[in-house]
């Protein structure tokens, strides 16, 4: 079973505890840190780990995130180089991983050759934000399938109740719950209108888990994300940890234990 | 203008392809943004207040029909008959204005109240902040650092006709990175906002759309050249190619008549091997940039390539997924020019003819001489723009 899956599976009745799912650049700050982010996410808490292939042309990113992305191609990131560094990941981290991406470089990888190298490193899911829902129904699902790969989609306050049915209809794992109209790291916080909507979402009965994304960067707007659906993501957040870090394994876990643990007593 | 909502067999199928080519790759977020527009351009553009509203503009502000100028010194020296349709002539200098007309009733009917584009020299931020000037909407135009820097000029035209022009700052800070941030801005303002993509490019109906806008281009060469020649048909179209919307204007009504050669030409900027190049069906391969699937210069990791041109109009490292349907399938014939003999090409036409070319156009200029066209041809060729905006590139050839 995927251990996407499995992280999920009863998820449904202890809503509250809320998984962590923490985004990075992979060879950010440097070339060859991939591996010590994604081991000192794991041995704070994270839950889950999903670790972006930086891309010359981010259309979904902010400025933080597009940054660290230009940061890593100048170090030399590509996806053959991030699946040499992830070759031995499954000696040392247990918890699922995610690649995020943009879909040319996959593409230009081959699809079939990206999904076999997945299964082999052991990576359990993508998600490609632009790439279509129709075209990996028809071209590449069954490719992913193969591989057992999951396919993360996105839903948005904009999407359509019917649309969100059908995404619900082909996911597995999780679905991406975007909280704004926005790209990533541009709005902070939880706001009303975010929590109508996320009370539409659990209305709904989906079959899929829901991760809250955007606008997620410390304890309190984890765990108010958290009581809406089965945890959140936090990634413009932790980049700017990592751009500030002069102690990358003790920063990142004491990131990590803080948005997962923060004392409610000092909260206010 | 009922031919404006007819297909033809090189046009987007049902799906939003051409070929293997086109589709919508756009993330989730602009998903209902581009679904309103592709369920609703159609029926818009085939309205009869909006096509009345449509060729009135073009007519009496835009100032259509452009002239089919037969130029005789021209056609002397390449011994063939060389015909000019000069949208250098349109309001504002180039066609660019034909498309943000359409757009910009487009987006009145679909009830938006803010209108936001990207743009490389500055021509299409000119012809969109012109039309919302006109139509009194709000514009913001977006622009990379570098080219604010180099298109001073069009960066004034812009403010004085009130749009907002906010410099891209990530990337390469040039028209690729104005278009990511465009798109950005689309997503965090989904629902009041038009985007007014300024070619051929895009995720679907984008490139059918503007082709549609472009498509009076052919349409007028018909009529014009038949009344000219008594022929309907060139044996030669030619047009420059960057992301495509003067080519796809000019090729649309001749994608049929197979006895048409359509020309597109690139440019090759400091020549096809020097790395400073734009030729993008030369140097790229197919992937997905800006929303379509289309032929683009990128690594072997399949990271976007910086292209380089003297011409900001052509520096685009993808074509419009028609453009890289008709390189496919070999309807379309696609050469490429130098920054030099563009340039050259520029100053033969200004002593030829008396008539100052757009840095652009001229690379479609550039390559009358290698057509072998025959003294009995015709040749149309699109002079997409003037070249006042490029007097200072010019001014360094002048002795």
């Amino acid at each position: 079973m995927n251990r996407i899956t499995t992280l999920f599976s009863g998820v449904k009745d202890q809503i509250e505890t809320g998984m962590l799912n923490v985004y990075f650049t992979a060879g950010f700050p440097e070339l060859n840190d991939t591996m010590r982010v994604l081991q000192a996410l794991q041995d704070g808490g994270a839950d889950l780990v999903e670790i972006g292939m930086p891309y010359s042309d981010p259309v979904a990113d902010g400025e933080t995130i597009q940054k660290s992305n230009d940061q890593a191609l100048e170090n030399g990131m590509s996806v053959k180089v991030l699946f040499d560094q992830l070759a031995n990941m499954r000696e040392t981290i247990t918890v699922p991983v995610l690649l995020m991406g943009y879909v040319n470089p996959v593409l230009q990888y081959g699809i079939e050759n990206f999904c076999k190298k997945c299964a082999e490193v052991g990576v359990d899911g993508l998600i490609l934000p632009d790439m279509p829902m129709d075209v990996y129904l028809n071209e590449y699902k069954a490719i992913f399938d193969a591989y057992g790969i999951l396919n993360i989609f996105l839903v948005t306050p904009q999407t359509s109740e019917k649309r969100i049915r059908q995404i619900d209809e082909v996911s597995e794992g999780f679905i991406y719950t975007v909280s704004s109209a926005s790209v990533t790291g541009s709005k902070s916080g939880v706001s009303e209108d975010m929590e109508s909507y996320f009370d539409r979402l659990n209305a709904m009965q989906l079959r899929n888990p829901r991760l809250i994304g955007f606008g997620i960067k410390d304890h309190q707007t984890f765990k108010k994300a958290s009581g809406y659906s089965a945890g959140a993501i936090i990634g413009s957040a932790f980049i700017r940890v990592l751009q500030e870090s002069n102690d990358l394994e003790q920063d990142i876990k004491s990131f990590v234990r803080s948005v997962k643990n923060y004392p409610e007593t000092i909260e206010a | 203008m009922e031919a404006i909502a007819e297909k033809k067999s090189y046009q987007v199928d049902s799906r939003g392809y051409y070929g293997n080519f086109g589709g919508a790759f756009i993330p989730e977020m602009l998903y209902p943004n581009v679904e309103e527009l592709r369920e609703n351009y159609l029926s818009i553009i085939a309205e009869p207040s909006f096509q009345k509203e449509y060729n009135d503009l073009l007519r009496n502000y835009v100032g259509r029909p452009t002239p089919l100028y037969r130029a005789n010194r021209l056609s002397e020296k390449y011994k063939t008959n060389i015909f000019l349709k000069r949208e250098d002539l349109c309001h504002t200098g180039a066609h660019k204005v034909n498309n943000t007309i359409g757009q910009i009733l487009m987006a009145k009917r679909l009830g938006k109240k803010r209108v936001v584009a990207e743009t490389g020299a500055g021509q299409h931020g000119v012809a969109t902040a012109t039309v919302c000037a006109l139509m009194d909407i709000e514009c913001i135009v977006y622009m990379g650092e570098l080219d604010i820097e180099r298109q001073a000029p069009n960066v004034a035209r812009m403010k004085m006709l009130g749009a907002e022009v906010r410099p891209a700052t990530c990337g390469s800070r040039t028209l690729k990175d104005a278009t990511n941030e465009a798109m950005r801005h689309w997503i965090n303002n989904p629902v009041d906002t038009h985007y007014i993509i300024g070619s051929v490019v895009g995720p679907h109906p984008y490139p059918d759309m503007v082709a549609r806008f472009q498509a009076i281009i052919s349409e007028e060469m018909r009529w014009q050249l038949k009344e000219q020649t008594g022929k309907e048909t060139p044996d030669y179209v030619v047009a420059c190619v960057g992301g495509g919307s003067n080519a796809a204007g000019s090729f649309y009504h001749f994608l049929d008549d197979e006895n048409v050669k359509l020309v597109a030409v690139e440019a090759a900027g400091q020549g096809l091997t020097s790395g400073h190049s734009a030729a993008t069906t030369a140097l790229g391969k197919p992937g997905v940039l800006h929303g379509s699937r289309t032929i683009l210069m990128q690594t072997e990791d399949g990271q976007v390539v910086e292209p380089f041109s003297i011409s900001a109009g052509l520096d685009y490292p993808g074509i419009g997924p028609q453009h890289a349907y008709l390189y496919d399938s070999g309807r379309g014939i696609f050469m490429s020019a130098t920054d030099e003999e563009a340039v050259q090409a520029a100053f033969e036409l200004t002593r030829f003819e008396g008539i100052i070319p757009a840095l652009e156009s001229s690379h479609a200029l550039a390559v009358l001489g290698q057509l072998g066209a025959s003294e009995n041809e015709n040749v149309i060729l699109n002079l997409s723009g003037r070249g006042d905006k490029d007097m200072a590139t010019y001014m360094k050839y002048i002795d």
